[in-house]
């Protein structure tokens, strides 16, 4: 039981990223824009958060820092696409490309620095809780925001006037633009909205799953958020099966290395990869369900003609 | 203040040549900033990244070198971008390709005549192209995101070209490092002068590149690329086939990317290890945007490219400046390409004031 537990809780480690990651994403599609740049926003929010931490010592300011900078690095995607238009598909590359780039230069000096590690919370009583105590109630912060995130998008996104008026943006931004509706002033708000969640989820990376700097250290994580948000089909609630689907997949690959199979160790590494486009051929294959839920203008630049 | 575009009636032809100038430029002017944001001399810095390396012999050899698989590999992205297919996954197929031209002098070291080194080409070519058409048959046929599908599978072969390098082909006499036993003589890319390392790489990236801009501007298939890469529907119209042409261009960039990777192999490093995956792959999306998808242009642009890594070594060296900072230019360089693409099709007017005061400016104007 005991080992099932620890089990489970590495797995909410290994999926707590992705889940930020493609809250923040999912938020963007649906106003519209596809930001390729999760990955690159999302190293630029893990070496800050490391840095941060490291130099102040405490872990929370490490995170804010990383919520901070990775958002003001996604500003350069909005001005490029919103403002000047841009191709999406190739700016979001670039964004990747020059975080994968910066990040290594500023971490150069943090390699094997030791690391500052955000501490699961502990709730007094309820974390001593047998069986459950530790999985639900003594967790780090950012794993229990990243379950209010997922709530609080969904509520944005489908409750509220705001969330009605991104979506409407995200499906007509012509019709949008006709009814008064600030298309570009709502994407941009969106864009960041999105690299404050890379942000975060780079920080945990760096301050809980492995609380090191290791350049590349997001291997990939930004794009399986980007296929997790079309496998949830753009609907936030969806996001936490994949999510923890994935940080299973991930775990899982561990555990059978340390069985002692005779399965080589990149075989095992390669799953999480696998299983990704496994699982996108698979939803691509149900037409309905992702016709309904595609933001109609996704990907397309708009320029409001007056 | 406030930036707003005005559509261009007709794409300006001046600024579609110059544009990727105005964008190397821009993009010194900010490496300049960044030079001296970290306390070095801007004007060293720029020199030794965009100058030394060209009037240096070594270096000029070194650029060569580098610029043959990011030419190799952009010509085949900018057919696939141009027709409007998103293949991320060159990496991939780049590996792959050096692999699979790799088996014949790995599995029949001993064989030694003229027909290894042609075989091992073909194969490295249809390793890539197949690898390649793994995406491109899962959008053609699924409808699957093919940007996200050809990624993963950069990942995948990374892993797979690591185990092979670790393990079943690891050389036993190779003191425990990873990588296959050095080629004979017949599998190897000949240098294109005795002393130099740059190889006939160089030679076939050219023809490819000739052979790319023949078809994309004067035969029937250029024009379906061009015709299905603006408008699916259109092409549909005039009866070409959105499906087949996601096939075929994946299957011929990842042709090209995998003949990069076994002209590297077989050119550059004599054997397969675990280093092969530099990310020429990435940096060829650069060079093909730069190039504004053309294959000649994508010649100069692969140049520029590998002078940024040449520069960055020589940087590193003489200026301790960290290596990485190749790669953020590089980044900077994109992101700067396409910004000044927009200026082809728009004119960017920049107002003081409100949006209504430049609304009042355009009636004026107008009026």
């Amino acid at each position: 039981m005991e080992v099932w537990i620890s089990i489970l809780i590495s797995v909410c480690a290994a999926a707590t990223p992705l889940l930020i990651a493609a809250t923040g994403e999912l938020v963007v599609e649906r106003s519209g824009v596809l930001n390729l740049g999760v990955e690159g926003m999302m190293i630029i929010g893990a070496v800050t958060a490391f840095s941060t931490a490291q130099v102040t010592g405490n872990p929370y300011l490490g995170a804010l820092a990383a919520i901070v900078v990775a958002s003001a690095f996604s500003l350069i995607f909005a001005f490029m696409t919103l403002t000047l238009v841009t191709n999406q598909v190739a700016t979001g590359l670039a964004l990747t490309i020059l975080g994968l780039g910066l990040s290594g230069m500023i971490g150069q000096g943090f390699v094997g620095a030791p690391g500052v590690k955000m501490e699961a919370l502990s709730i007094p009583l309820l974390s001593d809780l047998p069986v459950v105590g530790s999985l639900l109630f003594g967790q780090d912060l950012i794993f229990y925001a990243s379950w209010a995130l997922v709530f609080g998008v969904w509520w944005f996104l489908f409750k509220t006037k705001s969330g009605l008026k991104l979506r409407s943006v995200g499906d007509n931004h012509a019709s949008a633009h006709a009814l008064g509706l600030n298309v570009i002033g709502i994407r941009y708000c969106a864009v960041l909205f999105g690299g404050a969640c890379a942000g975060l989820a780079g920080a945990h990376l760096s301050l809980v799953y492995v609380p090191q700097w290791v350049e590349g250290m997001t291997a990939g994580r930004g794009w399986i958020a980007l296929a997790l948000v079309v496998f949830a089909s753009w609907r936030p609630g969806r996001l936490l099966i994949g999510a923890y689907l994935f940080g299973a997949v991930t775990i899982g690959q561990f555990h059978v290395q340390a069985q002692g199979l005779q399965i080589p160790a990149q075989f095992l590494a390669s799953l999480p990869y696998l299983a990704t486009i496994i699982v996108l051929v698979l939803i691509a294959r149900n037409r309905r369900l992702t016709m309904i839920n595609t933001p109609a203008s996704l990907g397309k630049s708009f320029v409001p003609d007056r | 203040m406030k930036v707003q575009l005005i559509k261009r009636s007709q794409p300006s032809n001046w600024l579609a040549l110059t544009s990727p100038l105005l964008a190397l430029a821009l993009t010194m002017v900010a490496g300049a900033i960044m030079f001296a944001l970290l306390g070095k001399n801007p004007a060293t810095g720029l020199y030794t990244y965009f100058i030394q390396p060209l009037l240096d012999p070594w270096s000029r050899d070194q650029i060569l070198v580098k610029a043959t698989p990011l030419i190799l590999i952009a010509i085949g992205l900018a057919i696939c971008f141009r027709s409007g297919n998103w293949n991320i996954g060159a990496e991939g197929q780049y590996l792959i390709g050096g692999m699979v031209g790799a088996t014949i002098p790995v599995l029949f070291n001993t064989w030694d005549s003229p027909m290894v080194l042609p075989l091992m080409l073909v194969m490295g070519i249809a390793g890539g192209a197949l690898y390649g058409a793994i995406p491109g048959f899962l959008k053609a046929k699924f409808n699957t995101n093919e940007i996200l599908t050809s990624l993963m599978l950069v990942y995948v072969a990374q892993q797979f070209v690591d185990w092979l390098v670790r393990g079943p082909w690891r050389d036993p006499d190779g003191f425990g490092f990873p990588g296959t036993k050095s080629f004979n003589e017949s599998a190897v890319l000949p240098a294109l002068f005795s002393t130099w390392d740059a190889h006939y790489g160089a030679v076939l990236a050219v023809i490819a590149a000739i052979i790319a801009w023949f078809v994309l501007s004067k035969t029937l298939k250029g024009f379906e690329v061009s015709v299905l890469g603006q408008s699916e529907r259109a092409g549909r119209f005039a009866g070409f086939r959105p499906a087949a042409m996601t096939i075929f261009a994946f299957c011929v960039s990842g042709g090209l990317a995998g003949l990069a990777g076994i002209a590297e192999v077989s050119g550059s490093v004599e054997k397969l290890d675990d280093k092969l995956s530099l990310g020429y792959g990435f940096s060829a999306i650069i060079v093909a945007f730069l190039g504004r998808l053309n294959p000649l242009g994508i010649i100069a642009a692969g140049i520029v490219l590998a002078l940024t890594y040449i520069g960055g070594e020589a940087a590193q060296i003489s200026m301790g400046l960290s290596d990485r900072a190749a790669r953020v230019f590089q980044g900077l360089l994109l992101f700067f390409v396409l910004a000044c693409d927009t200026l082809i099709h728009y004119r960017i007017q920049v107002t003081a004031g409100s949006a209504s005061a430049a609304r009042a400016a355009r009636a004026e104007g107008a009026g």
